[in-house]
This record gives C-alpha cells, structure tokens and sequence, in this order.
C-alpha cells in the first residue's frame, strides 16, 4: 500500500509540473543546450542511416531517432562521474556522453579511428574516459553489469549512480529481475530506465506483458519506486532524473523510470516496420516531437529566433559532415588488430 | 551544392532492389526524415527517407525499375537557392558517384590475414622452493590464498552463495567473513546469471571480485555473462575495457549426485580466447595459481574439485607463493610414455604410471594446471623424448581437451610420434546415478594403463 501511495504521489508530483512550472524550471542557455544536443543525436542518426544506404556501415544498425529526450534529460540531471550502460541502440547514449562524434560514427563505419579500433562496431562501444559502460548486444545483459557497475560505486564509497538503460523488451528477461532483487537487498545506486518505444522489435509491449503497457511497476516486488514519465519531454525527463538521484545519492537504493517514448524507424535498419501504422508514427512525429516542442518553449519563450536555430541546426551539421567524412577518411584497422586486446599481458 | 540521392542498402546483404514507388515529384520540397520513396530490398519493401533538406530537382530513376545497383544515384536534391540547372550539372556526375561505391570498404582477401602471434613469451617457470612447507588440505590452500589477496588488495573481495555465514557450501571460504566483513565476503541470493554479471559489472569499474559458483555445474546459468561480457569485451572495446575477474568453484564429478551436479567444463571454456582456464591437482599448485588468478587483469575460469578439496599436501610456508598460469608441471618424470592430465585425474594418471613402471614401462606424467593458454611447449618436449601420449580428462571425450592435444600434436610434434594419440575421457553419456554404473563412466586408474600400454604395443 505503502509503496502504492509513493508511485501516485510521484505520478501526481509529475503531472503537477506541467507547462507553467516547466518555464521557470529551465532557462534560456539549458534549452538552447538541449535543443542542441538533441538535434545532433538525431542529424547523426539520419546520417548514419545514409551511410549504411552506401553500404559504409555494415551489419546491424539500430537508430534512436524520436527517443533523443531520454538520453538528453537524463545526461542533464546526472553528474561527473555518473555512468551509462545501455543495450544496442546506443548511439544517442553515447553522443549524450559526450563521445567524439568523429569516433562514433569511425566505429560504425569499422575504421581504426572508432571508439574500438573498428573491432566493436555498432553496438559494442565503450568510453571509460566519459563513463561508457557500452554497447551490449545481448537483450537484457547490460542489467546486471549496471548493477555491478553501481555496486562498484557503493563499494568505493562515492555518490555516483549508474543509468542502466533497457527496452521494453529487455525488461522480459529473468535476470532483469535478479538483478533488481541485488540492487534492492544491497541498496545499490543504480536507475533503471526503461525506454518503453512500445516496439520489441516488431512485437507490441501490449502483446507479450502480462502486466500490461506499463512497466515502471515491474520493481514492486523489490519495493523499488517506479515512475512513468513522458520521454519525449526532455524537462519531464530531466526532471524525473534529478528524483531518481538524489534517492539513490542518498543511499536509497535503485530506481525505475519509465519512459514512455517512441522510435520512428524501424528497429534495425532493414525492418521495414509493418507492423505499426503509418499514422501512428506520423501522430507521434507531428505532435509530440522531443525536439519540436524545446524549439517550441524557445521561440514561443522569446528566448531565440527561427534564424537563431537555423544557425544551430548549421553548425550541428557541420559536425555531423565532420564526422562522416572522418568516418570514411580514417583507414580500416591494421590487420594485425585482427590478434589484438583478446587478453591483457599480465 | 546539388545533392545526389543514391539507391540505398537496406538490409545487411541488399546489393541492388527495385524502385517501387516515389512519394514525391519534381520541385517538391522534402525535409529530413520525409519519405521520399518506397524500395523493395531482397528482403521487404522499406520506405526510404531524405536525409538533407531541399527540393527535388530531377528524378533519375524511375518507379518501378528493378534492378537499380545499391549507390546508383536515383535523384537530384537542390538545396537552397539553386535552380533546375544545378540538377542537370549534377545529374551526369552519375560516374564518379558509382566511384564512391567502390570506396566502401572491401573485405581483405583471406591470404592476407596475418597468422596468429605464436605465444613466445611462455611464463617463467616457477621458482623451485626450498624453504619450509607446512601440511594443508586443498580446501584451506584455497582459502589461504583469497585471504592473503584480500589483505594486500581492497579491490579483491568474493561473492557467492554461501560463502559469508554459512562459511562456504564446501568450507573453502571459512573465517574469511570474520576477518573482512561483509561489505567484502558477500552472500548473494541464488541467482548465478545476475550475480556472474553484476561481478564483470564491477570489475568493469576496476574491482577485482572473486565469483564462486557452488558448483560451476549451475554456472550454466550464467555462461552469457561469462563469455559474452567477460570474455569479450576487451575485444569489442579496443582495448579499454577489461574484466579483472575470477570466476571459481568446484567443476566435474563428486560422488553419486548424477547427470546435472556432475559434469567437466574445461574444454566447454578453453574454447573460448579472452579467458584463461586453469584446473590445479595439489593444494600448492591450487594456492599459487588462484592468487595468481586473482591479480591477473583478465577472466580466470578457476576449475577446483569437490573431491579434491580434503587432500593434504605440503604447502610453501609463506604468504608469498604463486604460480604462473600457462605453465605445465611434470610431476613424474618418465622416458617411455607421456600421460597428460589435470586436476583429479592427476592423481589417477600417478596411480597409473605406479602400475606401468611395475610392467616395466617409465611414464612421464605431466599436470597440465592451466589448460587456456596450453603449456604446449612442455607436452611437446616430453613428446619429442617418448613419443607417445594419453591424455587424460574426467570430460566427454567428443571435442575434448584430448581432441585438442591431439590435434596439436599433430601440428608440432608428428614426426617424433611413434603411436597414435590415446585418450581417456568420461563415457559418452550423462552422468548415471547407480555406483557402479558411476564407475564405469569416470576414467580410472585401469583406463590409463591400458592406454599407455597400447601406445607402448606392449
């Protein structure tokens, strides 16, 4: 019952904030940076598609185009030293980390300039340097190394957190649970941020979960709170995440956060996604657009002009450029690589 | 600058699809993310997207052409303030954008691949020790070496089920909870896929845990983890990351507990680059190599043995003792036969060679203590002075580590063979219940006789 009242309050507490209070929450500059950082996730996703249509990028390549508030609002109520795990629609995650463009997109392309020294690709990326944990493969494995990671951070005494993200999808997987049950038992600094795109692949989350479409409940067993908030809100995300932290700063242990968003492509670059409705998606895109509605609280706000955002769009994209050409300029790896870093020479 | 729109790939093997339908006309403006026209790949028909913004200029190929090669260009886009000119000075540029395509990189002709380093730099061997010894049963040695680790390194610490309060499932982890507490000797719930990977989570951040599977028959569970994020993310990450972790417990048959509680895994891990295996038979050997695990960098797959765990051997007295993994011991020198062996099986191959040299027939018995990386160096020189070797392994013999010996042999030593390589594995077959039946399925002492005497053709 107990923990019944706190998610309601916490639904409420959310609902309360809307328009007026989200205003005085986030001024001029912090729009503009996440109007910014949003754009290039998403003009680097468009790019990425193109050059996977040239055959540059090979194998699997999942787009995060249409969930860039998740990873945005969270990055913004995170702090050094916070780390990120995520699956493999991890490009955005690794952009909001601030990951050079040029060796993101050099990985996807397999050159010796990527992230991995080409050895990596798409979904198998890391960062120690900016707290990128990767890029994992296996649907639902980056849950327990998340928990590993913040129980890491508990042993060393620090107040960090570890953002653990996971699909819809993912949260069907048992380890999911066992690792909820660690985090809870051991009050871990972990959250849990489920990105619910309603799409496991082509399945519907309403197809294959007993407990219905929401999903920031499935801690209840664990008592973890769990909140739903809107995804494609980067305010009502970031906000949502400075909650979550300062519970698990203050040594509450793990948290849930729902996040209630949508991807427009399909979920890997050849899933022609039949299994929506056109008009779904175009719904989503003309209303509810993470980036569209920040340019909405700039220009409707006073705080920029369309040609001040044309100016950002410019330079967002000349990054992009950037990073496409290093991506096709930096060589492929030496072929020595190829017995490279299978193991550390004691 | 007019842009040219190229016929994309939309699956990982489309290398050209039909052009099934423009969703837009000439002077039609598009923004990023419109769809633009409909293409049928080899596998579905995927709607494709502009990617820049601007006005369609011309249209290059039309609807319904089938076979359009992937980087064809397919339309012009013009962008701000061009006009229809820009379109047609774009449009005959079709052959350097074909050039474009021959640009992506091509796989390396296999003849180029470069042949794996040999593993030159092999251990040191161990120093001989001469000081003093003191008696200790396997289980204590084990226990002997996570404490010492524990009291020079804060980043070591174990989890497991039962290894706090309960003091160990098989007492190999006693007393260590009184001495470090539990923030550091951790009881976890029995949830070995979650654990296994919380531990490489950790070790992912640069602690260095000690995992103990109660037996590493439910590290089943957890073999993702293991391979997929231990094993490999050195790898994947270039270089960055890697998993200072030991993964440790008691491996193949104890005694009547059937098929699921008793089965080897070394030659199910070996296989795997990116993890060490090692698989010890003293309590000497089983203390130097776990603290050596322990402050290896890398995954350790650490194969004890229930049985094994109330043998008594002579211990170096101090707190100091390691032995480098990768090194092989003969632990009987022998001209006649060479029998390889690891962990309790070593103990069967010495009772073996007792009865050999009775029949007249000096064996050289080597423990192989680390079976990933292979001493390869030691069996082969023993080879070169037998000519003849029986592997020995508690595991089924089909892709064994027998399999691997002899295949290796043959890749470095087959002219110094004088008799086919013999193995003695478990039996084909799950683990029976019955004692005698047990019996009949692990390799006994009568096996290695009569496989060396084969070789021998005596």
């Amino acid at each position: 019952m107990a923990k019944k009242a706190t998610a309601k309050r916490a639904a409420k507490k959310s609902a309360s904030k809307s328009a007026p209070a989200r205003k005085a929450a986030a001024g001029k500059d912090e729009l503009l940076t996440y109007y910014k950082e949003m754009l290039l996730i998403r003009r680097f996703e468009e790019k990425a598609g193109q050059l996977y249509g040239m055959g540059l990028i090979g194998g699997f390549c999942h787009l995060y185009i249409g969930q860039e508030a998740v990873v945005t609002g969270m990055q913004a109520a995170s702090k050094e030293g916070d780390a990120v795990i995520t699956s493999y629609r991890d490009h955005g995650h690794m952009l909001a980390t601030g990951m050079d463009p040029k060796g993101v997109m050099a990985e996807l392309t397999g050159r010796e300039g990527g992230y991995s020294k080409g050895k990596g690709g798409s979904m198998h990326m890391f960062s120690k340097e900016k707290h990128f944990y990767g890029g994992h493969g296996i649907v639902g494995a980056q849950v327990p190394l998340g928990t590993g990671i913040a129980f890491a951070m508990k042993y060393n005494d620090t107040d960090n957190v570890c953002m653990a993200y996971t699909g819809d999808g993912a949260v069907n997987q048992g380890q999911v649970y066992e690792a909820f049950n660690m985090a809870a038992l051991w009050k871990l600094p972990v959250i849990y941020v489920i990105e619910n795109n309603k799409y496991g692949m082509g399945t519907s989350v309403e197809r294959i979960s007993a407990s219905g479409a929401n999903l920031h409940d499935r801690g209840k067993a664990y008592g973890i709170p769990g909140d739903e908030v809107d995804g494609m809100d980067v305010l009502a995300v970031r906000e949502a995440g400075e909650r979550a932290m300062e519970h698990c700063r203050a040594g509450k242990g793990p948290y849930i956060l729902e996040m209630k968003t949508y991807r427009y492509r399909g979920h890997s670059m050849s899933d022609p996604a039949k299994y929506r409705s056109k008009e779904e998606v175009n719904k989503v895109r003309s209303t509810s657009d993470p980036i569209d509605r920040v340019k909405a609280l700039l220009i409707d706000g006073g705080h920029a002009s369309e040609d001040d955002l044309k100016e950002i769009d410019k330079s967002v994209k000349a990054v992009v450029s950037e990073a496409a050409d290093f991506s096709q300029s930096s060589p492929e790896p030496d072929p020595s690589e190829l017995w490279t870093d299978v193991l550390i020479e004691a | 600058m007019a842009i040219q729109i190229l016929m994309p790939a939309l699956s990982p093997t489309m290398t050209e699809g039909t052009l099934a339908k423009w969703n837009v006309k000439e002077g039609d403006t598009v923004t990023s993310g419109d769809v633009i026209a409909e293409i049928e790949t080899d596998k579905a028909t995927m709607e494709f997207e502009a990617v820049d913004e601007g006005v369609i200029g011309k249209i290059l190929v039309g609807e319904g052409s089938e076979g359009v090669a992937v980087n064809t260009p397919i339309a012009v886009l013009l962008e701000e303030g061009e006009d229809a000119s820009a379109a047609d000075q774009a449009a005959p540029a079709a052959a350097p954008a074909t050039e474009t395509k021959s640009e992506a990189p091509k796989s390396e002709a296999p003849a180029s691949v470069p042949a794996a380093p040999k593993s030159a730099d092999a251990p040191a061997p161990e120093p001989e020790w001469t000081g003093a010894t003191k008696s200790q049963t396997v289980r204590e040695a084990l226990r002997d070496a996570m404490a010492e680790e524990m009291r020079s390194d804060e980043k070591v610490f174990l989890m497991g089920e039962e290894v706090a309060q309960y003091q160990g499932a098989y007492k190999v982890s006693q007393g260590l909870l009184d001495e470090f507490g539990e923030k550091r000797v951790i009881d976890t719930p029995i949830t070995e896929h979650g654990f296994a990977g919380l531990g490489v989570g950790a070790a992912f951040m640069g602690l260095k845990p000690i995992v103990e599977f109660m037996t590493f028959n439910f590290a089943m569970q957890a073999v993702d983890q293991i391979i997929n994020s231990a094993a490999k993310t050195l790898y994947m990450s270039g270089g960055q990351m890697g998993a200072p972790i030991v993964f440790r417990g008691p491996n193949g048959a104890a005694a009547r507990v059937a098929a699921q509680h008793s089965q080897c895994y070394a030659s199910w891990y070996a296989h795997c680059p990116g993890l060490k295996v090692v698989s010890p038979y003293s309590a000497a050997d089983a203390k130097g190599l776990l603290k050596s695990a322990i402050r290896d960098p890398n995954p350790v797959i650490f194969l004890e043995n229930e049985i094994m765990y109330g043998k008594t051997f002579d211990v170096p007295d101090t707190d100091d003792w390691t032995v480098p993994i990768g090194k092989a011991k003969i632990v009987r020198p022998g001209s006649d036969v060479t029998i390889c062996a690891f962990s309790i099986m070593v103990g069967k191959a010495l009772e073996a060679a007792e009865a050999l040299a009775e029949a007249g027939i000096d064996a050289e018995v080597i423990d192989l203590r680390t079976i990933r990386p292979l001493d390869t160096a030691t069996i082969v020189e023993s080879v070169k002075k037998t000519n003849r070797l029986v592997s020995v392994e508690e595991g089924w013999p089909f892709a064994g580590i027998g399999s691997e010996l002899g295949m290796m042999l043959m890749e470095q030593a087959f002219d110094y063979l004088d008799a086919p390589v013999a193995r003695v594995a478990g039996a084909d077959v799950p683990m029976p219940y019955a004692a005698n039946l047990e019996a009949l399925a692990l390799p006994q002492a009568d096996h290695i006789v009569e496989a060396a005497r084969a070789v021998c053709y005596r």
